[in-house]
């Protein structure tokens, strides 16, 4: 791997650093530099146990094919210093072979470093800096990575000016000569990660979390009103969408607590506003009583639930798919909804969108179950196709006589008055009510309200959307898996592929209601099925077992977080298996 | 123009209002519907929104909009409504449970947040729906199954709570009084920001001791305020009976409002182009 002809089709390196280091700049430069030059990637950010600006990393993973997860292993690891490193550094394990490149006036490295089976080498990163007048370095770390990986100095260039330009051409001018102390630096090494070629482009590239895609994909849908409680790892959706609404003519409600949250874009929904909110599993759980509301008065929102380890706090900071317990099953009573996952970062804005169509045809809360480990990458995608839904709220019409907000039409999905309308004044109600609206307390309105509300989701075609099947159709041996999981078990099957063992993937984005038949038609053939969960209890796997038999050779890997189960787990998981 | 004289009877909807007889909430639907009339503008213009208990059932016995959700959260759905149709008058219905007990928060950020709409609370000092506990205004000593000898706690003083909290209006009436009701919540709607009306409404049911309510309440001898502080003195130094607009304040209504432009998403899309 370190030959120095050799080129390889990923490469993966941590740039360390105090707060303040900009060890999260130098990370940030470089996966945009990469993504100018074609090829693809991700960055995640480490920070400590407590979230005291002093401790970062920057984690990124570079590759020539779209890259869903990060490295279990990193090539280089470049330590600007090693403070307060100890306490993160265990989640960066360098490769067998890999390097680690240290500032020798920063001391020794942590015994967790000395103990990896890595090559360390002495750069006098602080002192190359101090050379420089202004100089930082971080971009020093910018320039040594620049040279390992090989990539076009023109593109690194190109990102630090548009970073850096607003300080001056004086600053820009200091960054380049620091990025070429770095490289000439790393040339001296007798190293190198050279990454393959990037295939060609044919589409611009975007940069982008999953935060901000399923945000901006909820304003494509025609989300106009959104209200928010700050909580990690959710918060960037709200912080995204604020000032993204601003500039769309829609507004942003900071709430007291989540109860608040999801009361206001109910009342903003109400007034025929789509509407949006973005939590975690605490608030989800403080929202469920309103979710409820919504599914009884049949008032569309989308709440966007973030998911990271529980239960209770947990782990703020790390990721789980233990929500789909609570999200399908957490409300009183029975109260149809939606529940969806986005399969990867990209698949964020396609479900924001989705979630939004959903629920303003059904007049239905939706439930977005991503995750922290999509939800704060930062990737490196094709840019997204725009999905044309057509998404409207069956609409009243004033000439509608003795109008029916509730009324028992064909297909469940009956229209619903805005505020303003003359003729079509009602009163929502989380009562048991007629069809008009009116409380009532009789088996009959229950039993029809009821049946409407179940009917108009179970009817409802959620198309192509249920899931994706991929890999070889052909194969007994099928993944199955569902959300932020996906992108581990795709390149699971890559990493099949090159041991020349074959696969199949299956991934539900739509887990509520349960796509029965197109998950039984897509199992076809089946003989050994592995369910791969985020989830200490099997939590997907019970819930897809309480829908469909599986007379298959059953197995599950399974997990709490915030170990993440990544590619090669599932790769050796299925080759054990096979070999059995 | 020529528009119809609106009447009360405009704002009633058909649906027999489940109460018990003589409570005072009739009163207050009935001061609501008169204000409204008065204030001239269409039932459709109007949402009435609500929590849950008797006074919360108000929603569905007018002819506006409305919307009844779940038990004290009524607040956060009108905040929600107003900010997002600025257009519409915008009124939450409350009770002293609903709206101090399981509502307190949202009360407190309510009149912080200041938002431009109307908050009417019925307090009768007991929860009446659940057929008779102590709420946040009970006296200490007032008995009940649940509280035996009563709960020994200090009531809230939820005008004096709203003043130091920042609302823009705070206002006392008694039930029984159509006529200032009618007056008073007409003035709370049209005042900007966040209008706090509380209604003395006696339950005849559970605290037959409120009939003698109609002999206790005055007018406030005094004028009212914009001083919040000299506000908030004169009312935890007073007997708790006295009515009429207590505070007028001058506060800018809160500001984010959602417009009907469909607004232009390319340069947020583009944001993201590398």
């Amino acid at each position: 791997m370190n030959a120095l002809s050799h080129q390889v089709k990923n490469v993966s390196f941590a740039v360390v650093g105090t707060g303040g280091a900009g060890a999260i700049t130098a990370g940030s430069i470089l996966l945009e530099a990469a993504g100018k030059s074609g090829w693809y990637g991700l960055l995640t950010r480490s920070v400590g146990p407590q979230i005291r600006g002093g401790e970062a990393a920057a984690l990124v993973r570079l590759s020539t094919r779209p890259a869903a997860c990060m490295a279990k292993e990193f090539d280089i690891l470049v330590a600007i210093d090693w403070k307060n490193a100890d306490r993160f550094i265990n989640a960066m394990p360098v490769a067998s072979g890999g390097l680690v490149i240290c500032d020798p006036a920063a001391g020794d490295p942590p015994k967790a470093v000395l103990d990896m089976d890595c090559t360390i080498v002495r750069c006098p990163i602080g002192e190359l800096a101090k050379s420089i007048q202004g100089g930082r370095e971080n971009m020093i770390a910018v320039g040594l990575v620049t040279q390992l990986v090989g990539l076009p100095v023109a593109d690194v260039m190109n990102v630090v000016s548009s970073k850096l330009g607003r300080k001056g051409e004086q600053a820009v001018e200091t960054g380049r000569t620091c990025i070429e102390a770095g490289m000439k630096a790393a040339a001296d090494l007798g190293k190198a990660y050279t990454l393959a070629p990037a295939s060609e482009q044919e589409e611009s590239r975007w940069l982008i979390t999953g935060n901000e895609a399923v945000g901006l994909g909820a304003l494509r849908g025609g989300v106009r009103f959104a209200a928010a409680y700050p909580i990690t790892p959710a918060t960037e959706v709200l912080e995204y969408l604020s000032p993204a609404l601003a500039s769309i003519g829609g507004a942003l409600v900071q709430a007291e607590d989540e109860l608040a949250s999801i009361n206001m874009i109910i009342g903003a929904s109400f007034g025929g506003r789509p509407s949006i909110t973005a939590t975690s599993g605490p608030g989800l759980s403080l929202m469920m009583e309103s979710l409820g509301l919504a599914s009884a008065s049949e008032t569309p929102i989308v709440v966007v639930d973030v998911m990271r380890v529980g239960p209770s706090t947990g782990i703020a900071t790390k990721s789980e798919q233990s929500d789909l317990n609570i999200a399908v099953y957490g409300f009183h009573g029975d109260a149809d909804h939606v529940v969806i996952a986005p399969l990867s970062v990209a698949d964020c804005l396609f479900a924001g969108q989705w979630a939004v169509h959903i629920a303003e045809t059904l007049q239905t809360p939706v439930i977005v179950l991503s995750d922290q480990s999509i939800g704060q990458a930062r990737v490196l995608i094709d840019k997204p196709a725009n999905m044309a839904f057509l998404t409207q709220r069956k609409p009243f019409v004033d000439t509608d006589k003795d109008y029916k907000r509730y009324g028992l039409v064909a297909g469940g999905v009956s229209p619903m008055a805005i505020p303003g309308q003359s003729g079509g004044q009602y009163t929502a109600d989380g009562l048991t009510h007629t069809q008009r609206g009116t409380p009532s307390s009789t088996g009959k309105d229950q039993r029809e309200q009821m049946g409407k509300r179940h009917n108009k989701i179970e009817s409802f075609d959620f198309g192509d959307y249920w899931g994706v099947c991929e890999g070889d159709a052909d194969s007994d041996t099928v993944i199955l898996t569902w959300g932020s999981m996906t992108g581990p078990a795709r390149e699971a099957l890559d990493l099949l592929a090159d041991g020349g063992q074959n696969a199949r993937l299956v991934s539900l984005r739509q887990i509520s209601p349960f796509p029965t038949k197109a998950l039984q038609s897509a199992l076809t053939g089946a003989k050994r099925v592995v369910f791969v969960e985020q989830s200490y209890s099997g939590q997907f796997y019970r819930h897809v077992r309480s829908h469909i038999d599986l007379p298959f050779d059953v197995r599950n890997l399974n997990r709490e977080g915030p170990d993440e189960i990544g590619p090669e787990e599932i790769t050796t998981h299925i080759r054990d298996w096979k070999d059995q | 123009m020529n528009v119809p004289k609106l009447k009360a009877s405009n704002f009633t909807s058909d649906i027999t209002p489940i109460w018990c007889p003589g409570c005072g909430d009739f009163h207050v639907l009935m001061s609501i519907t008169r204000a409204l009339a008065k204030l001239g503008r269409p039932p459709e213009e109007i949402a009435v929104i609500s929590g849950i208990g008797c006074s919360s059932r108000i929603p569905a016995y007018t002819n506006c909009y409305g919307f009844h959700g779940v038990h004290g959260r009524s607040l956060a759905v009108a905040a929600g409504l107003k900010v997002a149709r600025p257009d519409l008058t915008v009124m939450a219905t409350s009770g002293d449970g609903d709206g101090f007990s399981i509502g307190g928060n949202h009360f407190l950020h309510a009149c912080r947040r200041n938002v431009d709409m109307t908050y009417i609370v019925m307090d009768n000092r007991v929860y009446g729906m659940t057929k008779g506990q102590p709420s946040p205004t009970t006296e200490p000593d007032w008995d009940s199954a649940l509280s035996p000898g009563g709960t020994g706690l200090s009531p809230f003083h939820p005008l004096v709570i709203a003043l130091a909290s920042g609302a823009n209006f705070v206002a006392r009436e008694f039930s029984g009084n159509i006529k200032g009701c009618t007056e008073t919540i007409l003035d709370a709607i049209n005042h900007p920001g966040f209008s706090f009306v509380e209604i003395l409404s006696p339950c005849v049911t559970f605290r037959p001791d409120e009939k003698e309510w109609k002999n206790q309440v005055h007018k406030a001898s005094v004028s009212e305020t914009d001083d919040p502080a000299r506000a908030a003195r004169r009312i935890m130094t007073d007997d708790g009976m006295n009515t009429g607009v207590l505070f007028r304040g001058n506060r800018n209504p809160y500001f984010a409002s959602v417009s009907d432009e469909a607004g232009d998403l390319e340069p947020l899309e583009q944001a993201f182009e590398i």
